[in-house]
């Protein structure tokens, strides 16, 4: 090896070391494909005639229900068979996995299970097509879950699953100090401060939500501002958030963490954190969904609430309380064969009796305003009636092309209000110049 | 890792077959090309491309009008120089972290030396004194040498997400204490659990390095010192620290580069978007995730860049011998002492690539 000069190796020595960084850098590698003007697309099936095999593309499918539904389709359906593609649990990882596929344009994913916060995005950056609004009517679903399908008021989804927030209760304790779940918040707050009065003060903390810094905090935020009569982007679609009513809501939450009702650690709660303090009995209200409700009411042990709780809508600043809009959509991509199929395949999963069956399954709450009145619907989730008045009054989270960017500057302001790093006033009027800056 | 290993391991193993194809009488330098070029093709093709179009990347910006009738986004990217390296001193991206008001790509630029700084301090000192540890003929010495070793084993993000249950609210660690400390809240204790996790995963790497030029240190020089009266400090300071040297720095250098890139201790424990642990990595792969492709490449380069200049201070300065055969001195002061140092030499290469593989 006497041919290598020294320098040559330490230059060598220092590449190979740093090779891993590089690997990582090349993330961004895909850039040739990224360009180019959707409208050249190769075999846009913009007719929404041909038919034949899709795939549908969704997250992981923890209840094992969705092979035995896809099973039903592709029995009837012998030439147009779907093919179930499962991407990971995380959603972040989901929308990369759809974005990347519209990026090489890909024809492998057809038909997509969007959550309802990628809409706008996904159809601005045409990763999904807009959808023949005259094969779809979608005038028996829930208005606010249509809402989070339409993107420059056309549709480019259609609504499969929704979710809304809702109040946990401790029924037990409320009974016994003669109360009525709230409605305002401040009917909350008489709530605790009897029921803490009469308890064991150091056991029972009052109220906890999702307010760790992540997509959470974004909802609940929302939920803050909404029910205290502010918003967080208009109807005119520009964002308002500078309010004395937004502050109002962000402040009761600000003031509840100063003043213990909401305990200081839960600043590092997501949705499962708070379930396990609620079903350990250590809370007397809770917001979260409606997943919680039959975990809550298993009497293996694992719950010490079974039976002595109960759901109520959000609590809101003067009257009851909005809650934000979950949920997931289903969409094709628009470099998709066969997309004939792809609406015939959307239009079957979500009608009536396949939606209830889904509902029944996998506890996911469904779309269409009857099945929230169906009989076996409501014996097996008994919350069905009080979800429903969660989801009809539900505001969509903001609807933006950059909606990454917009959560995280939610995020950032209510995270350090909430924290008390800054005075309410100043998170709300710094996160409207960021908002104002990324929806134009 | 394991290119430096490949650039190793590979031409021997080919060797001999190439030079039974290969005319004995072609020149030196021309087999020696030969021999190289399926290594060199590797690396052009692993790290040279990317970085390549990386920097290239780098140098654009996706468009991101709106048109107002359709609400569609403009396709394409356009050319904008070096506007991606310059936007980061115009300070459009303003983040409240742990040093105030500042823009996001510098509070990552702080945060991830810091880190660096931090994690490799602490990991060295306690990876000798764990090194020492296991260095003594003890009962149970094989017991600690694996316990010790456990921590390195572990796949980062596992350790992560064990440290994250450790650091919850109402965890472990707040039960020793008994303290309610936050420290997954973004907050200042974030910094201070990234650095305790990753102090506690990767000190045994050092140790482990470390521990291989140690057994390198032969008995007689102690036995000798013993005999001058040096007490253990003596030695410690005046023999087993030289003698280390070549080696530790090597452990040094990759814990160095390797911290700079740190990405899923802070990402697995306390989260995204958490100014206070956000490093350099994260903060691009962030941007890379919501499609700005060519900030994040510049934000990769400059680390990238970063990271070689270190390597490159790591070697001039402290003389780090990656590759393994230094210079020769200069003037042969004690004949003995480079005997030694080569001989540690060779054993801290085996050390290395029992491990290249595994980490």
């Amino acid at each position: 090896m006497t041919f290598a000069r020294r320098a040559g190796r330490i230059a060598v020595a220092a590449g190979s070391l740093t090779a891993l960084l590089a690997v990582a850098a090349c993330g961004g590698g895909g850039d040739e494909s990224a360009g180019g003007g959707g409208d050249t697309a190769p075999s846009a099936d913009s007719s929404y005639t041909e038919k034949g095999p899709i795939t549908y593309v969704q997250g992981k499918d923890t209840s094992g229900h969705v092979p035995k539904q896809i099973a039903k389709w592709n029995k009837e359906h012998p030439d147009e068979k779907v093919t179930l593609q499962e991407l990971p649990d995380n959603a972040d990882q989901q929308r990369a996995q759809m974005l990347q596929n519209a990026q090489i344009k890909s024809d492998k994913m057809t038909v997509l299970s969007v959550d309802v916060v990628w809409t706008a995005e996904f159809a601005a950056n045409q990763v999904i097509d807009e959808l023949p609004a005259d094969q779809f009517s979608t005038d028996d679903f829930l208005p606010a879950t249509v809402q989070t399908a339409t993107y420059f008021d056309k549709l480019y989804a259609v609504p499969a699953t929704s979710d809304g927030g809702l109040l946990y209760y401790r029924k037990d304790l409320l009974d016994k100090y003669d109360l009525k779940p709230p409605t305002t918040w401040s009917e909350l707050k008489d709530a605790c401060d009897t029921i803490t009065k009469g308890e064991d003060k150091s056991k029972l903390n009052c109220f906890a939500g999702q307010y760790n810094k992540y997509e959470g905090l974004t909802v609940n935020f929302s939920e803050a501002v909404n029910s205290a009569g502010g918003v967080v982007v208009g109807e005119d679609g520009k964002p308002n958030v500078n309010t004395p009513e937004a502050q109002s809501g962000l402040d009761v939450l600000v003031n509840w963490f100063k003043d213990g009702t909401i305990p200081k650690g839960a600043i590092t709660w997501q949705e499962e954190q708070g379930r396990q303090a609620f079903q350990d009995g250590k809370l007397v209200f809770l917001r979260n969904w409606p997943y919680v409700y039959s975990l809550a009411e298993k009497d293996d042990g694992s719950s010490k609430v079974n039976g002595k709780f109960a759901v109520a809508p959000l609590p809101g600043l003067d009257q009851p309380g909005v809650s934000s809009l979950g949920g997931h959509n289903m969409a094709i991509s628009k470099y998709a064969k066969n997309k004939g199929t792809a609406v015939e395949f959307i239009k079957w999963w979500t009608n009536q009796e396949n939606q209830k069956s889904y509902s029944l399954a996998t506890s996911q709450a469904p779309t269409r305003t009857a099945l929230y009145t169906d009989p076996e619907l409501t014996k097996e989730y008994p919350y069905m009636p009080i979800l429903l008045k969660s989801i009809e009054t539900a505001q969509p989270r903001p609807k933006a092309v950059k909606y990454g960017d917009v959560t995280l500057a939610i995020q950032d302001s209510a995270y350090a209000a909430l924290q008390g790093q800054i005075p309410t006033q100043q998170a709300l009027s710094e996160l409207q110049t960021k908002l104002e800056s990324l929806i134009k | 890792m394991a290119t430096a290993t490949a650039v190793e391991s590979k031409p021997s193993g080919s060797a001999p077959r190439k030079a039974r194809k290969n005319a004995l009488s072609d020149g030196q330098g021309r087999l020696s090309a030969i021999l190289l070029s399926p290594t060199l093709l590797v690396i052009l093709v692993v790290v040279g491309i990317p970085i390549i179009l990386s920097i290239r990347e780098s140098l654009f910006l996706a468009n991101d009008g709106i048109n107002p009738e359709t609400g569609l986004v403009e396709s394409g990217e356009k050319f904008v120089g070096l506007q991606n390296y310059t936007d980061i001193f115009a300070g459009q991206n303003q983040v409240v972290g742990a040093y105030g008001t500042i823009d996001r790509f510098w509070n990552a630029f702080i945060n991830t030396s810091l880190f660096t700084i931090t994690c490799v301090l602490l990991e060295t000192i306690l990876g000798v004194a764990m090194a020492l540890i296991m260095a003594k003929a003890f009962r149970g010495r094989g017991f600690v040498r694996a316990g010790i070793l456990v921590p390195w084993a572990i796949p980062t993000i596992v350790s992560a997400l064990m440290w994250k249950l450790i650091f919850d609210e109402s965890g472990v660690m707040n039960r020793i204490l008994g303290t309610k400390i936050l420290w997954l809240a973004d907050d200042n204790p974030a910094f201070w659990a990234v650095v305790i996790a990753d102090v506690w995963k990767t000190a045994p790497f050092i140790g482990l390095l470390t521990l291989a030029g140690l057994q390198t240190i032969p008995a007689e020089v102690y036995e000798a010192a013993k005999v001058d009266g040096a007490n253990a400090w003596q030695q410690f300071i005046r023999i087993t620290l030289p003698m280390v040297k070549p080696t530790l720095v090597v452990a040094v250098l990759f814990r160095t580069l390797d911290t700079m890139r740190m990405f899923d201790l802070p990402w697995g424990m306390v989260g995204q978007g958490k100014y206070y642990v956000e490093t350099l990595s994260i903060f691009a792969y962030q941007e890379a995730g919501q499609q700005r492709y060519g900030p994040a490449s510049a934000y990769s380069i400059i680390l990238f860049v970063y990271i070689m200049l270190v390597a490159y201070l790591f070697v001039k300065i402290l003389g780090a011998d990656v590759v393994g055969d230094a210079a020769p001195p200069k003037k042969t002061k004690r004949k003995k002492k480079r005997q030694d140092q080569e001989a540690g030499k060779s054993a801290e290469t085996a050390a290395l690539e029992s491990m290249g593989g595994a980490h």
